[in-house]
């Protein structure tokens, strides 16, 4: 599958200031980020994208940010099932993954996973999971790999604040802490749990000090600052990486759109939507400081809205243009040949 | 080029939706992300968002126009420059409204509460399978070939249950149905009480306790956290306690993260406490596939809860299953797995109009009679093998359908009394064959009445693989009623 290649292994670290080049590419990939889900939500009107379908957008600093502190082929990233933006992030292809959307034989499963459930073993991305707060073993997991066979990687396990009360988030945060696991738990806090806030589901509600009782670090990050995620995403990373063991990093953060496609988000107010919208947008909020540093002015910007739009096109047209799997398909990969 | 604005589909099941409301009139200029219009699904009213920027050319669907399937052009949005003309010839002429859209569930009327609890009631109707002593049970007629050992289980129901019949009906949703049969146990029974995901504020992930919250408050219906392994504990330790919970899983898929509280502490404990503990939970909601949502989503879990003892499983089809069912599952002093479908809860039935109504755990109902074979079946499969019996009369055949209604204990005598009548019979369900419902069919007809059987029991189930997504592998998983109807062609030998 053809993807673009454009991360470099990177070893900043989170006192240095990224150069411009590194800004604008965050610029860029938030963009496609927003643009293919928005498109993908066009596609569901349409009925081309069906059952549970989860939107990222008004998150897309946090998966971005945190990207900035990755080590291409070697970290691992997990997740939930609002997942395109974390695929996007670990540089998948946005073919593969609106095929997937739309239940082709180009899409990343072929089909048979959907919006919830996709996976690349050569971006580091393992899914892509159904069950809230089931990828917090599996990622903890991963981080097991990585210490075991010595690759000097980390997992960047995320999860939802409304995922964060699962009984085995704890049983993963105590192993990872006896064993030192290198792991960076990312805590997607975007206020609500489908219709549940943060305030009627959790106790308490300083999510990053959920590992205190295993001593593990955290910090609370603003998740619509792209360059705030970045430097505690580095100073995380780097922890896990230095053998210190795992990190919480909760990114307050906001989703525009209802929970999924069905969710009419009555729970929240008008108000309080466009309020994150006009004054905290991530990318708007990038936008001006690149303007205001001089890192590019509109022309460039406007080149980057050009780029991101052909790519999330043809991503559209590849995801309809691409046929349906082989009815055969239905049986295979239900075990390995053995 | 005009762009035509279509239709959206805003959730897994919609196929089609009302219009409800325009936000924007012809002539109105829109930017994208802006609100154009209302539109009502079947769980919900949901905003409609301009994906791209005009002009609002024409309306093609009036508002209030119900029954608007998805993807029928409604509007026209001319571009930069264009003019209404352009409108015109871009309108495709709208579909007519197909068939109205199911009423949403009427709220519930603020009851009043009935004067004293009743604390634990047991159903007189609902003539139990206890678990027999330790002499041999005695057994008559039907289901005398049986094994011995098999005849000391509480899996089965042995001997043949009276069912009350009624003469006047109302008709509604299962929907409705399941929520009327939570709030009228509840007016009875103070020591009942509904927790779970989404129940109280949200009314429901799929709207099944719509209403609930305003009549009995958040004391009785319980928004929890996500954490079902959590509650679903800590509902079982309030019922060793004589409380009476209701317990929803947003989906059965999810009870799988409590699974061990549902068998190790609910199921078990009676038994481990020698008969002076029990359990009286009720753990609800939608099982089975729904559409589209892949394959940690759309499981049956019939067989797995059917195989434990200590649990009773119910699986109703209809409203007046729904209703019925889940009344006496509420007040039944034990562990109640109630296994509903997201398919069926907008479809309409009849309903007994009587308060008393209630109905026996453990009976099956011959939805169809017939005498050329017998198809067994439960929940969502029952309407799918009916849809089957209707192309079978078409080829001659006379099927008589049974629904199970209760997976554990099953109705034995019914299914052998049809057996024996058909001498051929079919088991149709969505779930696994492997063990599955179908598998344990299969053997108490050829335990107990192969001598009757003119060909093998043949199962009917869901493919044995996990859910796919895509459209067209997803249509092949579960049974459909030419897929049932080509199984019992087989058994009677006219395939
Ligand atoms: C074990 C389990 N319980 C319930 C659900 C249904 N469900 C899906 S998403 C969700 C809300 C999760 O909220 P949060 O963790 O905050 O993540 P967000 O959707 O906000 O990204 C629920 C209850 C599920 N998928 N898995
Ligand atoms: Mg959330």
């Amino acid at each position: 599958m053809a993807t673009t290649p454009r991360r470099k292994p990177r070893s900043a670290k989170s006192s240095e200031v990224p150069d411009t080049e590194e800004l604008v590419r965050y610029y860029r990939d938030m963009l496609l980020i927003r643009r293919f889900e928005e498109k993908a939500g066009q596609l569901y009107g349409m009925g081309l994208i069906g059952g549970f379908c989860h939107l990222y957008i008004g998150q897309e600093a946090v998966v971005v940010g945190m990207q900035a502190a990755a080590l291409d082929g070697v970290d691992t990233v997990i997740t939930s099932y609002r997942d395109h933006g974390h695929m996007l992030a670990c540089g998948m292809d946005p073919k593969g993954v609106m095929a997937e959307l739309t239940g082709r034989i180009g899409g990343y499963s072929k089909g048979k996973g959907g919006s919830m459930h996709m996976f690349s073993l050569e971006k580091g991305f393992f899914g892509g999971h159904g069950i809230v707060g089931a990828q917090i073993p599996l990622g903890t997991g991963l981080g097991f790999a990585h210490q075991y066979s010595g690759d000097g990687g980390v997992c960047f396990a995320y999860m939802g604040d409304g995922a964060v009360n699962q009984g085995q988030v704890y049983e993963s945060f105590n192993m990872a802490a006896l064993w030192k696991l290198p792991v960076v738990y990312v805590i997607e806090n975007n206020k609500y749990g489908m219709g549940t806030s943060v305030e009627r589901a959790s106790a308490s509600t300083a999510l990053y000090q959920r590992g205190t009782a295993y001593g593990i670090p955290g910090a609370p990050v603003d998740g619509m600052d792209v360059l705030t995620v970045r430097d505690a995403a580095l100073e995380a990373a780097e922890h896990a990486r230095s053998g210190k063991g795992p990190y919480i990093l909760e990114a307050n953060t906001y989703r525009y759109r209802g929970h999924s496609m069905s969710d009419p988000a009555k729970y929240r107010s008008k108000e309080e939507v466009s309020k994150m919208r006009t004054e905290h947008d991530p990318i708007d909020q990038l936008k001006s400081k690149l303007l205001e540093l001089n890192a590019i002015d509109e022309a460039g910007l406007k080149e980057i809205d050009r780029e991101v739009k052909v790519i999330v096109t043809e991503a559209a047209e590849f995801s309809q243009n691409s046929p349906e799997p082989d009815p055969s398909e239905l049986y295979t990969d239900i075990l390995v040949d053995a | 080029m005009p762009i035509t604005v279509l239709m959206p589909a805003l959730s897994p099941t919609m196929t089609e939706g009302k219009l409800a409301k325009w936000l924007k009139k012809e002539g109105d200029a829109i930017a994208a992300g802006d609100i154009i219009a209302e539109i009502e699904t079947d769980k919900a009213t949901m905003e409609f968002e301009a994906v791209d920027e005009g002009v609002l050319g024409k309306i093609l669907v009036a508002e209030g126009t119900e029954g608007v399937a998805v993807n029928a052009a409604i509007a026209v949005l001319l571009l930069e420059g264009e003019d209404a003309s352009a409108a015109d010839t871009a309108a495709a002429p709208a579909p007519a409204a197909a068939a109205p859209v199911a009423a949403a569930p009427a709220p519930v009327a603020s009851a009043p509460v009935a004067s004293a609890p009743v604390a634990s009631a047991p159903v007189a109707s609902v003539p139990v399978a206890s678990a027999p002593a330790a002499a041999a049970p005695v057994v008559t007629g039907a289901v005398e070939p049986f094994q011995p050992e098999v005849l000391t289980t509480t899996a089965y129901t042995l001997t043949d249950i009276p069912e009350k019949t009624y003469d006047k009906f109302v008709r509604m949703t299962v929907r409705e149905a399941l929520r009327d049969a939570m709030a009228e146990e509840m007016r009875r029974d103070d020591a009942v009480f509904l927790m779970g995901e989404e129940v109280a504020q949200y009314q429901g992930a799929y709207k099944v306790s719509q209403g609930l919250l305003d009549e009995f408050g958040p004391r009785r219906v319980i928004d929890t956290p996500i954490t079902e392994m959590g509650f679903a504990g800590l509902a079982t330790g309030a019922a060793f306690k004589g409380l009476r919970p209701i317990v929803e899983f947003m989906t059965f898929n999810f009870s799988m993260q409590a699974i061990d509280h549902v068998i190790n502490s609910a199921a078990k404990t009676l038994y481990m406490a020698g008969g002076k503990m029990g359990c009286p939970i009720v753990f609800r909601g939608p099982n089975g596939a729904a559409a589209r949502v892949a394959a940690q989503h759309s499981q049956c879990y019939a067989s797995w809860y059917a195989h434990c003892p200590g649990l009773k499983v119910l699986a109703p089809w209809s409203a007046a299953d729904a209703k019925g069912l889940l009344k006496a599952a509420i007040r039944d002093p034990n562990p109640v797995v109630f296994l509903e479908n997201e398919i069926l809860y907008g479809q309409s039935f009849d309903v007994p109009d009587d308060p008393d109504f209630v109905l026996p755990i453990g009976k099956a109902k011959i939805e169809r009679a017939g005498k050329d074979v017998t198809i067994v079946t439960y929940s969502r499969m029952v309407g799918t093998s009916l849809e089957a019996a209707e192309l079978l009369a078409a080829e001659g055949i006379d099927a008589e359908v049974i629904n199970l209604r209760t997976i554990r204990p099953l109705d034995v005598p019914t299914i052998l009394a049809s057996v024996k009548k058909t001498n051929r019979c079919i088991s149709v369900e969505e779930g696994w064959p492997y063990a599955g419902i179908g598998s344990e069919i299969s053997a108490v007809v050829t335990e107990s009445a192969f001598d009757y059987l003119d060909a093998p029991v043949r199962r009917v189930t869901g493919i044995d693989v996990p859910m796919p997504y895509a459209v067209n592998l997803e249509k092949m998983v579960l049974p459909d009623a030419k897929r049932i109807a080509d199984a019992a062609k087989a058994v009677c030998y006219k395939a």
